[in-house]
């Protein structure tokens, strides 16, 4: 059983901002620090904290220490914890709510991945369909470029094999696709 | 007719008085029809209060009682007991519900004593109507059947039959013992476990009251407390039992060996003709049709050949066996959760992953490998073993409760590696540990001297891909260390997992078969979880044991003696009185269409073939009313719901809504709902 | 039977050759794929790393771009696929979400009835629609000798998708196996691929690529075969780095499972879109053609001695 997240007419702590924004986050309650998250967690030993811990600390309202932390940033989406997890907390889609308010309050201490988040999603709404050299040209000049030899290679070995289209490819209703978008962040910001 | 009521409204302290103004109540419904006297009190359950109903009974004459107070489960018998003792027929009273159904659900002051009023009135203008019942007597047949041969089963039979009386002790599996005979040692003691069980067995077998049926199952129940019918099913063993001396040969000349699932749960073999372990009670051993060359192909037959005293016997048939018992105790005990659920456990697809009962086998000194803690190629001792506890237990995903032994058991496991194998390390990886039995944490402290190392984390996977150095050939277990904040990965020659205990798998025919329940997560159903763990909604039939929930072994024997004490109770009363809440057919008026066989619950309504009528079996019907609602004549009446009594409950709530006025706003309720699934 | 199509952003070039094979197969099959007009990218993981309902709504307006006539809809990607799907669950969940999502969509004139389609991943389809009986009768071609690892990554498997396990799961195991393929069994066929990390960090992104790489390298896999652009993209394209990085010389060819069928179909090689993986798969591919001797599993099945002890059964109860 699990309150009901709109129950409160408005959360009053960040604790309770992460679960109202998070469909079905209101589970989180239910987090006994079983580790099982933690334990899962691919890219975990690199996290300055484990996903159980941002639990813990989410609960003792370090809203500061949790959104600064990479942890977020370094979820590759794999589902394990979410699947694994014992009382069925949606744990990934809780990564993304604090991916956004990261960036909504500027809290992140490393900027890459927020930066290629942005960058990608500014594409998407220029062009309706990803364009992946730009988004990896704007990127990664703006990142350390001379730290990116490799990328170089890669993006030759693309090339070639024609796999990386030189021009963008824009959807014919981009007009709809932004109205669509504009739509929803004024209902969001609302 | 002129009735004269009395009307009592409980404060119950502040548990009805803080939200219902009680006097007021009391005041309005003195100008109740009928009513001869209203009064409030603090406490009507306590003995003042009852005395007060008893005094004015007496000294009023009255004819009725209402008590508005708590729910009837908690007090009706009480205040019927009250008027009885004031000489009023005890089904001459109403209970109004104004805790649970009223002060217990609002906030608001005026909504709730709005509602006292309405309920109060309902009952005033019910118990007019009521009529005085009185009870059936059943006589209680003195011999009990034990459904179940663990170690709750055994007590329960024994502590009958000491006490003088027959037992019939029914057992599926050809030897009793259960469980408690697969382990080797028990926790917090280490006592042996057979040690401990089997004197306990030998004196089943030898008791004189004891009618032990062994390979037997129950097919059907029929009857009602105190006289219960049941079908046993014997089933054949083609073993003689007067002829065999349980030598043993057949079974060393039986040339088919096959992976004993059950026994020794999956490790060891047993052959076609088998006596489950040494020590089984009865020592008659079973062939398993199923596998036996003969049953199959028709050749073979050594165990006969080689058998001398011809006790074997390839054309027995299940015998049928029917029993007239009083009471009936279920101790049907548990199985084992499937670990191959879990599949990032590897259990099922990495050899040297194990089970509970798996690794109890082989402890076990008479087990596969004689004791010896050994690798699935049956040569190799471990350096390192990690116990996994909360396998399946804990879990959303597979069963939400705790199974309560398996903390104890995974550090005895760490106990007997430590003993057999002093050189190797013990891993135990824990959510929280639990320890709360006489001597159980003094037992975990034991461990942590003998020096097992505890991580606290949940494990995510057990692997074989390694990954770095010390990693290749090993299972690799991995967690996040909690206490530390890292992932660990901890690589070990042996995993032995801890799951979960579950209700029997076919616990739910079970309960269909003897007319109780199970709930959600498939146990039985005791009658009260706190108060009356070991009876049943159905009158005469009690549980025990690990089939009522997990528990550990003191607590099934405590169970098992509690089942029968209680029907030892009973069975000492010699009859038992049967509430006369119940249905009624009027067989004059029975058009014959048997709706109402089916609908029954209880089974109490069988059909008259000659007379084509259906007919209420008074003892078992408990008065739910299903056939009173479907009989589509109306020729089934409940006593004490009569549509009369009903109709004027109704009444009387309406009369009261009129007479109140202005009716206040009603709070809406909280609505709970339960976390979301994964799932996509 | 028709179905909806989604291609998804890298269906369009870098993963053109999935595309490719993917249409060559439907045609075999006999399914019908008919593209979604002028859809827009699902957003992949990275619009729900900035912003909620523009990212529910982007994903939103392809399932409001289905023709009415059409109720299933398959993804060929994974990412796109648990995009698209949570959508369409999340919004007939939870209704103010739908209430939202729908005044946006009608800002651009589209609406969505939540739960009308039907979304699947492509290898739900072709495994369950079509089944493994039929397309192992429209094998000419068998694999036979190629041995092929399934290379499930996250996104198909978790969360829960109803057709296969997420730990353990075997339905492209049995569709390489209906393809006359050796399927290489080992443990990390649904490990993360490292997703998006090549960007972020190449240390934890070559990790996670090198472990994939070497787990299948010591089952001896002739190739791996993925279901998703995302996977094949990172073992692929990024494989010259991790040799370097580590000082391995993993030489694994990186193929789509649409691809394998369409070979194993009797196609041309370049109607299956070979030739654009930048690890070659041509030497691996010489394989089906010629007889190999077998090579010895790296973990040998001896057959159990007498002491050894017995195995419970793979499957559970």
């Amino acid at each position: 059983m699990a309150l009901d997240s709109d129950r409160r007419s408005s959360p009053r702590t960040f604790y309770e901002e992460v679960m109202a924004n998070t469909p079905g986050g209101e589970a989180l309650r239910l987090c006994l620090q079983c580790g099982t998250c933690g334990g899962s967690c691919p890219s975990g030993e690199d996290m300055d904290h484990s996903p159980r811990r941002i639990f813990a600390m989410l609960e003792a309202n370090m809203k500061d220490k949790v959104l600064r932390s990479n942890t977020p940033w370094y979820c590759v989406s794999c589902y394990y914890c979410t699947e694994r997890c014992p009382q069925q907390i949606p744990i990934t889609d809780i990564m993304y709510t604090l991916r956004r308010m990261a960036i909504a309050e500027g809290l992140y201490e490393d900027a890459d991945a927020p930066d290629w988040s942005q960058t990608f999603i500014g594409m998407v709404e220029q062009f309706g369909r990803s364009y992946e050299l730009g988004l990896g040209t704007r990127y990664h000049l703006t990142h350390r470029p001379l730290g990116k030899t490799g990328l170089g290679t890669f993006a030759l070995d693309m090339l070639r094999r024609y796999r990386l289209a030189l021009t963008p490819n824009s959807i014919v209703e981009i007009d709809q696709l932004r109205a669509i978008l504009n739509k929803a962040k004024e209902l969001e910001g609302a | 007719m002129s009735e004269r009521i009395g009307v009592y409204i409980c404060h119950c302290g502040s548990n009805i008085a803080d939200k219902v103004d009680v006097e007021e109540v009391a005041k309005w419904a003195a100008d109740l029809p009928y009513v001869e006297v209203s009064r409030d009190y603090e406490f009507m359950c306590s003995s003042l209060g009852q005395e007060l109903v008893e005094d004015d009974i007496s000294e009023r004459s009255l004819t009725r009682v209402v008590v508005a107070a708590c729910s009837p489960h908690m007090h009706e018998r009480t205040f019927r007991g009250a008027c009885s003792r004031a000489g009023l027929n005890p089904y001459l009273f109403e209970m109004a519900n104004i805790r649970e159904h009223d002060s217990w659900i609002h906030e608001d002051q005026d909504s709730a004593t709005y509602k006292a009023k309405a309920l109060v009135s309902a009952a005033v203008h019910r118990v007019v109507h009521h009529e005085p019942l009185e009870p059936m007597k059943a006589k209680i047949n003195h011999a009990t059947l034990v459904v179940g041969g663990g170690v709750a089963g055994i007590q329960a039979a024994l502590d009958i039959a000491v006490a003088g009386y027959p037992v019939y002790l029914v057992e599926r599996e050809p030897s009793i013992g259960g469980h408690m005979a697969q382990f080797d040692k028990t926790f917090p003691t280490l006592d042996c476990s057979a040690c401990v069980l089997t004197p306990k067995m030998v004196d089943v077998i030898n008791h004189p009251n004891i009618t032990l049926l062994s390979y037997s199952e129950v097919e059907d129940v029929e009857g009602y407390v105190g006289n219960f019918t049941v079908t046993i099913r014997r089933k054949a063993r083609h073993v003689k039992e007067d002829l065999c001396t349980g030598c043993g040969i057949c079974t060393e000349k039986c040339p088919k060996r096959i992976v004993d699932d059950v026994f020794e749960a999956g490790l060891g073999y047993r052959k076609a003709i088998y006596r489950p372990f040494p020590q089984a009670v009865p020592k008659y051993p079973v062939i398993d049709a199923e596998n036996c060359i003969y049953f199959e192909r028709g050749k073979c037959k050594a165990c006969q050949m080689f058998c001398p005293t011809e006790a074997v016997d390839f054309e027995q048939q299940d015998e049928i066996l029917t029993v007239e018992v009083g009471n009936i105790i279920l101790a049907t005990g548990y199985d084992l959760f499937d670990a191959r659920k879990i599949p990032q456990y590897g259990y099922g697809r990495l050899a040297n992953v194990f089970t509970s009962l798996e690794f109890e086998r082989m402890v076990n000194a008479a087990g596969p490998t004689r004791g010896r803690i050994v690798l699935r190629d049956g040569v190799t001792a471990p350096s390192s073993i990690a116990i996994i506890h909360c396998v399946g237990s804990r879990d959303q995903n597979y069963h939400a409760y705790c199974s309560r032994i398996c903390c104890m058991y995974s550090l005895k496991f760490a106990h007997l590696v430590h003993e057999r194998l002093p050189e190797a390390d013990v891993y135990n990886f824990y959510i929280d540990m639990r320890t709360p039995g006489k001597g159980y944490e003094e037992f975990y402290h034991r461990l942590l001297e003998e020096g097992t190392y505890f991580i606290r984390g949940r494990v995510a996977e057990i692997t074989d891909a390694a990954r770095r150095p010390g990693e290749e050939g090993k299972l690799i277990v991995q967690a996040e260390d909690t206490l530390i904040g890292s992932q660990r990965r901890v690589p070990v020659d042996m995993v032995i997992l801890s799951p979960a205990i579950q209700a029997r798998h076919d616990a739910a025919e079970i309960a269909h078969t003897f007319g109780i329940s199970c709930s959600y997560d498939n146990w039985f159903i005791e009658r009260h979880a706190k108060l009356d763990p070991v009876a049943t909604m159905t009158d005469g039939v009690f549980i025990a044991g690990c089939a009522q929930g997990p528990k550990d072994i003191p607590d099934s024997v405590a169970q098992g003696a509690a089942a029968a004490a209680r029907v030892l109770g009973l069975v000492s009363q010699g009859e038992v009185e049967l509430e006369p809440v119940r249905a009624s057919i009027d067989e004059e008026r029975c058009s014959g269409c048997r709706i109402c066989n089916d609908m029954c619950p209880y089974g109490a309504i069988d059909f008259i073939e000659e007379l084509k009528v259906s007919r209420l079996n008074p003892a078992r019907c408990k008065g739910c009313g299903n056939c009173v609602a479907a009989c589509p004549s109306g020729v089934i009446t409940g006593a004490h719901f009569s549509n009369e009594q009903l109709l004027a409950e109704i009444e009387g709530i309406l009369v009261s809504l009129n007479e109140v006025e202005p009716a206040p706003q009603f709070e809406r309720l909280q609505v709970w709902r339960s976390p979301s699934s994964s799932a996509l | 039977m028709r179905y909806a199509f989604y291609p998804g952003c890298s269906l369009e070039r870098s993963a053109a050759s999935y595309h490719k094979s993917a249409m060559a197969v439907a045609d075999r099959l006999g399914l019908i794929f008919q593209e979604v007009d002028d859809w827009n990218c699902c957003g992949a993981t990275e619009y729900f790393a900035v912003n909620k309902l523009p990212a529910y709504t982007l994903v939103a307006r392809n399932l409001a771009r289905v023709p009415d006539d059409l109720n299933q809809m398959i993804a060929p990607c994974s990412a796109c696929y648990v995009n698209l799907k949570k959508t369409n669950k999340y919004m007939s969940k939870y209704p103010d979400l739908a209430d939202q999502v729908s005044q946006a969509l009608a800002a651009g004139g589209l609406g969505y009835d939540p739960g009308r389609l039907h979304v699947r991943h492509l290898l739900d389809v072709i495994v369950n629609d079509a089944g493994y009986k039929t397309i192992a009768q429209d094998v000419v071609r068998p694999l036979s000798g190629l041995r092929v690892a399934p290379y499930y990554g996250c996104l198909l498997v978790r969360p829960k998708n109803g057709f296969d396990n997420p730990e353990y799961p075997m339905s492209l195991d049995r569709l390489l196996r209906a393809l006359g393929a050796e399927v290489v069994d080992y443990p990390l066929k649904a490990q993360c691929c490292g997703g998006h990390m090549t960007q972020i960090s190449d240390k934890v992104a070559y990790e996670l690529i090198r472990r994939l790489l070497h787990n299948a390298a010591e089952y001896h896999a002739d190739v791996i075969a993925c279901v998703c652009p995302m996977c094949q993209l990172n073992l692929d394209a990024y494989q010259a780095n991790v040799n370097r990085h580590f000082g391995t010389d993993y030489r694994i060819p990186i193929l789509y499972f649409t691809q394998l069928m369409a070979l194993a179909f009797g196609t041309s090689a370049r109607e299956a879109g070979l030739g654009s993986e930048i690890v070659s798969a041509y030497p691996a591919l010489a394989k089906i053609d010629v007889e190999m001797p077998k090579e010895e599993d790296k973990r040998p099945h001896k057959r159990p001695s007498k002491q050894a002890l017995p195995m419970p059964g793979k499957e559970a109860r």
